[in-house]
């Protein structure tokens, strides 16, 4: 295997892909440079910046914090304990991914203005975050080997110490994974504490467009808010890679040991119920709401005709489609690439293809505005460029499925196919990407849900006149019209909560959830 | 992938086919429902067909600067004079029709005649009834800056109206005393996203006063019911600076491929009916400025209001605002 060298072709499309994805890195560099030492010192050393960091940091300290002990405290009620109806709130657990952070925290500011704040913020993060720490956390809770569980209670353990000294050490790269993903879905998340009125790098940086547009002012924010997001996906990647609790005999598999929760039963039971209210009864329960207000039209920049909804639906669908399609044709060769060949070019393009996972929309989406501005002018505002953006933005997520089916999908079969004389083409064609069929079929589903909930690149980059469902429920909801943006949320809201349920019936629930996790 | 190729093409082929058609493309900083009324009804009456970008007039007036020559807009619409002053400052204004300039007092459009004044709103203070009592709101708006107002305030000052305000207090005061003043409102005020939310805060008593347009107290209390709302709008007068008219207009790019068209809606913008339809619907809650047409019954006559006397042009451009509010840390 390790001999095989990839063909020309192969190369050459994987580092246009690769290339694709770090231009937008490029031209912030560039612009940030452009500002010269002086303006540079001037613009970033101002209280605005401390301001800043303090808000950002603070609220990413809180969130890991929170989110850490809500998904793991769920995740031990529902793997470790007896806890009646578990299949149940095993599912409700993570049915909070499939609504888009901004239309939750549209619900919670709707439901009450006093939430524009940092505890609002929080809130509105934990709920939104939580199952990305639920996730893995509960799988290695599944995973977990009893053995070690039962020789510390034979060694006199009780339970409190039992789970801080075996259970918890066990734990830690998950948890840590978990919280550190939540940290970098805070860095880059927009539209949720634009919406809340919290300022963060990334709402500043859009206010710093707004006001200068693609100067110095923002590429300078974006650099600040890129090291945060590197620091943190670096940190994953760490954190991941290198620890591992693996069982020593992979035979039989026992179930991991469950506890009685006794008396506990029925108060964990009211916790469940207030967490799935909170996490999944208020963003439904105020898209409702608002659907049967009136929207009046002094105070709705966007009237909600049924029309409207559903060409600005049929806009997100096509953009979706768009997005996904050139998103598969990039991730497909770096796919095959990473699965089927060693070397260090083939690892420098695929972690250059996953570094596209630690840019903000917003910068990506700045990025391409400046480039094309001046330069590429043609692209200025156009469908190609947007979708140009939807693919840099999710190229991990579809390589991480992609790479997975296709290292699935047995190799001696394509030598098969070779030896009987099909080229390099047929091969892949007639052999490796039907067996990756269904695993492709996920990865641009998965792309597709993302681009159709995708609210900064497309806040910035829409061609004139192009409205979709995520920049009408912003038109509405930055003015304070939360009636009129209710038809819409409640679209993007029912497309996305379907699409995950197929796609999570189909593949699991963790397929929703996908890990960007380089090789 | 076959399925997705022929997807991708039709998708694309939509959303680009509906930008290429010939339209009017107008680059907009007022409030969309204003421009959505306005433009179904120029559209029904001459067939024009118009497309709309929305953003803050700040964010507009940058975006026109960076295009340059071949930007698509063909219309600017914003509802602060600073930005039109901008661009005709950068040469990219062509001159509005003269009869469309004779439809408003000319001292509301510009003095070379290269943009129009369409609509006025005027600076009050919003105050919350049952946290303060109208007699002891300030005489000048100035006075907000000194230490007894501490906690009480919310202020905007990343929203496009509370630039022209600071340009006016440079203006009067000069730039150490507005230094002075902002920096006031710094250690003072309780800061806000948006005009919309301060006025939001004021009604539900997180702030006792608020610095905004009439415009979003009136759309408040539309929204909202006048029994729900419990702030009220209070008038600077004898010429303070608080009440200072601010102007939205509207202007013809020199770019523009569309000059004809574009000079038609500029006349629509102030014709009769088109003040007449502002002025009494539910959606725009300012000035018309054509004469005799009356504003929304929300409003405090235009006639009774006591502005200072500071004109359009004199306001200037907004940017030594903006590095002002930088250097207090405001923005």
């Amino acid at each position: 295997m390790a001999a095989r060298r990839p063909s020309g072709g192969l190369l050459t499309a994987c580092c246009i892909a690769a290339g694709l994805v770090l231009l937008p890195l490029g031209v912030t560099v560039w612009n940030a440079a452009d500002a010269g030492g002086q303006v540079a010192a001037a613009l970033l050393w101002r209280p605005l910046t401390g301001f800043l960091l303090f808000n950002t940091l603070r609220l990413i300290a809180c969130a890991v914090i929170s989110t850490g002990l809500i998904g793991t405290g769920l995740a031990w009620a529902v793997e470790r304990t007896d806890l009646k109806g578990k299949r149940g709130w095993s599912v409700l657990a993570v049915v909070p991914l499939a609504i888009p952070p901004f239309i939750t925290s549209y619900a919670w500011v709707s439901l009450s203005p006093g939430l524009e704040n940092f505890w609002g913020a929080l809130l509105v993060v934990t709920v939104a975050y939580y199952p990305l720490v639920y996730l893995p956390v509960a799988a290695a809770l599944r995973e977990m080997d009893p053995a070690l569980e039962e020789t510390a209670r034979s060694l006199g353990l009780d339970r409190a110490n039992m789970f801080f000294r075996i259970i918890l050490p066990q734990l830690r790269p998950a948890l840590l994974g978990g919280v550190l993903l939540v940290a970098l879905d805070v860095l880059v998340e927009f539209g949720a504490f634009a919406l809340l009125r919290y300022r963060t790098f990334t709402t500043a940086i859009y206010g710093a467009f707004r006001a200068g547009f693609s100067g110095a002012e923002p590429a300078l924010l974006s650099m600040i808010l890129l090291l945060l997001c590197i620091a943190c996906l670096t940190a994953e990647f760490f954190v991941r890679g290198g620890a591992r609790y693996g069982r020593l005999a992979r035979g039989a598999r026992r179930r991991a040991a469950s506890y009685p929760l006794g008396r506990w039963q029925w108060p964990a039971q009211a916790a469940l119920f207030t967490w799935a209210a909170l996490t999944i009864g208020v963003p439904v329960g105020m898209i409702l709401y608002w659907l049967g207000q009136p929207g009046d039209v002094a105070t709705a920049p966007v009237a909600a005709t049924f029309g409207a909804v559903v060409s600005a639906a049929w806009t997100s669908v096509s953009l979706g489609a768009a997005g996904a399609a050139v998103t598969m044709v990039l991730a497909l060769p770096l796919g095959v690439l990473a699965a089927r060949y060693q070397g260090w070019l083939v690892t420098a393009l695929e972690r250059a293809a996953y570094l596209a996972q630690s840019i903000p929309g917003i910068v990506v989406a700045l990025a391409l505005v400046s480039l094309t501005v001046h330069a590429l002018r043609p692209l200025y505002e156009s469908t190609p460029l947007l979708v140009a953006a939807y693919s840099v933005l999710f190229l991990p997520l579809a390589l991480v499925s992609v790479r997975a089916a296709l290292t699935q999908a047995q190799p001696a079969l394509e030598e098969a196919g070779k030896s009987l004389g099909l080229g390099r083409m047929a091969v892949l064609l007639r052999v490796s990407l039907p067996l990756a069929a269904p695993g492709l079929g996920a990865a641009a589903a998965l792309v597709f849900i993302s681009v159709t909930t995708e609210l900064t690149a497309t806040l910035l980059l829409a061609p004139i006149g192009t409205q979709t469902l995520a920049t009408q429920i912003w038109a509405d909801t930055s003015t304070l019209a939360f009636a009129g943006a209710a038809p819409y949320a409640a679209a993007m809201a029912a497309m996305s909560m379907a699409a995950s349920w197929l796609l999570a019936g189909k593949f699991g629930a963790a397929s929703v959830f996908a890990p960007v996790r380089p090789a | 992938m076959k399925v997705w190729l022929p997807t991708m093409v039709v998708a694309f082929g939509l959303v680009t086919g509906a930008a290429q058609a010939q339209t009017l493309t107008i680059y907009n900083a007022q409030h969309e429902q204003v421009v959505g009324m306005l433009t179904a009804i120029f559209t029904k009456e001459t067939g024009i067909k118009v497309q709309v970008h929305t953003g803050e007039g700040p964010d507009i007036a940058s975006q026109i600067l960076q295009e340059g020559g071949d930007s698509p807009a063909d219309v600017f619409f914003t509802e602060n004079s600073p930005e039109l002053i901008l661009l005709d400052e950068k040469g990219l204004l062509a001159p509005v029709d003269p009869t469309t300039l004779a439809k408003v007092p000319g001292k509301y459009s510009a003095a070379d005649g290269d943009w129009l004044g369409v609509l006025a709103r005027e600076n009050v203070l919003d105050f919350n009834v049952s946290m303060i009592s109208e007699s002891t709101l300030p005489a000048s708006l100035m006075d907000l800056g000194k230490p007894e107002w501490v906690g009480k305030i919310g202020i905007a000052p990343s929203d496009a109206d509370f630039l022209p305000l600071v340009s006016a207090v440079i203006q009067t005061e000069g730039k150490p005393a507005a230094l002075a003043w902002l920096n006031g409102l710094k250690t003072n005020a309780k800061i806000y996203e948006d005009d919309e939310s301060v006025v939001a805060a004021v009604a539900r008593g997180d702030v006792a006063v608020g610095v905004v347009n009439n415009y979003y107290w009136a759309r408040l209390e539309t929204d909202l019911g006048p029994q729900k709302i419990d702030s009220a709008v209070y008038h600077f007068k004898h010429g303070d600076i608080g009440g200072l008219i601010n102007i939205s207009g509207a202007a013809v790019l020199k770019s523009s491929k569309n000059q004809a068209a574009a000079q038609k809606f500029l006349a629509f913008l102030v014709s009769h009916e088109a003040q007449v339809a502002l002025g009494q619907s539910d959606v725009d809650f300012e000035y018309p400025l054509a004469p005799g047409v009356a504003p929304n019954k929300l409003l405090t006559p235009f006639a009774v209001l006591q502005p200072p006397s500071i004109s359009v042009s004199k306001l200037g451009d907004d940017q030594d605002a903006g590095a002002l509010l930088q250097q207090a840390g405001l923005i």
